[in-house]
């Protein structure tokens, strides 16, 4: 029998699941599930969609209803999904890769939309499912299996991105600072619009064998050691802030969302 | 699959999920576990304050508080 959370909403016939060994997708998907538990919204009101890549395989652990779709695509199912059922809260599932590179101009557009889904991004630096290609986060100068000699491509900030780009709610955390994260899933479940949540994991597989990152510990170490909360980095001089990266609430300013938009216009035309 | 649990009043670790990847040890604060061919063990128990910090980041859902 396992713990309350994970046999509430977990298919715990599929466990376990077939991440390596210390990889931080089940925390970040654990997570997850404890910050529905905390909201307690009604099960059968959440729909789960994910895309391609080691991230996108949460779906098939979660006992919600959920969609695992193609390539980068989750954010145009999660919309259909949305138009069709408001009143439905629904979660999407995504990675690095998925999200920013094959699935980029998706994301931009759902920020820019405003539309009310909760968009999770296990971002580990790196395509592990396929093999360790380089991805759009990839810190310039690591290692990837397709970049040997490093990465010479500045990697994306996707919360700076997402924000940028329009969604009402940004936040960072990581797999080590589990409760922050639960916490802003939480905050991002409750805004009406656009979230995005990005949730920094570690791959010791590939990533962090291709950059001598240590094993899983060793990663969950570096982000304890590397993460600084923006609250406190406000008081902090750029020098101690070197090589350290933000974590922490960094938008909140709730919009009219995109699927109450579009029901005025069809209340408005079926007044006429 | 219940063969492979551990009981305690404090924690309950389920072995078939366990993989070995020692962060549960890591971040416990009273060093209560460790790796055992590749599986975690409980070394005191009694030193468990249930503070849950194994629970919150075991990737594999394989130890968690008990009565919690």
């Amino acid at each position: 029998m396992p713990s309350a959370v994970v046999d509430k909403f977990f298919r715990t016939n599929k466990l376990p699941q077939i991440w390596c060994p210390g990889c931080g997708h089940g925390i970040i998907t654990r997570a997850i599930t404890v910050a529905v538990e905390k909201l307690g919204f009604d099960r059968d009101k959440i729909c789960v969609v994910s895309g391609i890549g080691c991230s996108s395989r949460a779906t098939g652990y979660l006992d919600f209803d959920t969609l695992h779709t193609t390539h980068g695509r989750a954010l145009p199912f999660a919309t259909g999904v949305k138009l069709a059922n408001p009143d439905m809260k629904v979660i999407v599932i995504t990675g690095d890769g998925d999200c920013t590179a094959i699935g980029g101009n998706h994301l931009i557009h759902a920020c820019r939309r405003n539309i009310g889904i909760t968009t999770i991004v296990f971002n580990n630096n790196i395509y592990g499912m396929t093999g360790g290609q380089y991805s759009p986060t990839t810190p310039k100068f690591d290692k990837g299996t397709t970049a040997p000699y490093g990465n010479i491509d500045k990697a994306f900030d996707i919360s700076n991105l997402a924000a940028s780009a329009g969604a009402t709610y940004v936040g960072r955390s990581t797999a080590y600072h589990t409760n922050l994260l639960i916490s802003l899933i939480e905050n991002g479940l409750k805004n009406d619009g656009f979230s995005l949540i990005e949730a920094i994991s570690s791959c010791p597989t590939y990533y962090g064998r291709k950059n001598k990152k240590g094993d899983a510990v060793n990663m969950l170490e570096w982000q304890k050691d590397h993460a600084v909360n923006i609250s406190a980095a406000s008081k902090m001089t750029p020098e101690s802030l070197e090589g350290k990266f933000l974590i922490g609430e960094f938008k909140n300013s709730p919009e009219p969302e995109y699927t109450s938009e579009y029901q005025k216009i069809i209340d408005r035309f079926n007044k006429e | 699959m219940n063969s492979s649990e551990t009981v305690t009043d404090k924690l309950i670790i389920n072995e078939n999920w366990c993989k070995g990847c020692g962060i549960c040890v890591k971040f416990c604060p009273k060093k209560v576990l460790t790796l055992e061919n590749e599986k975690v063990k409980i070394v005191d128990i009694d030193k468990c304050i249930q503070c849950g910090q194994c629970e919150l980041r075991c990737p594999d859902y394989a130890i968690y508080l008990r009565g919690k």
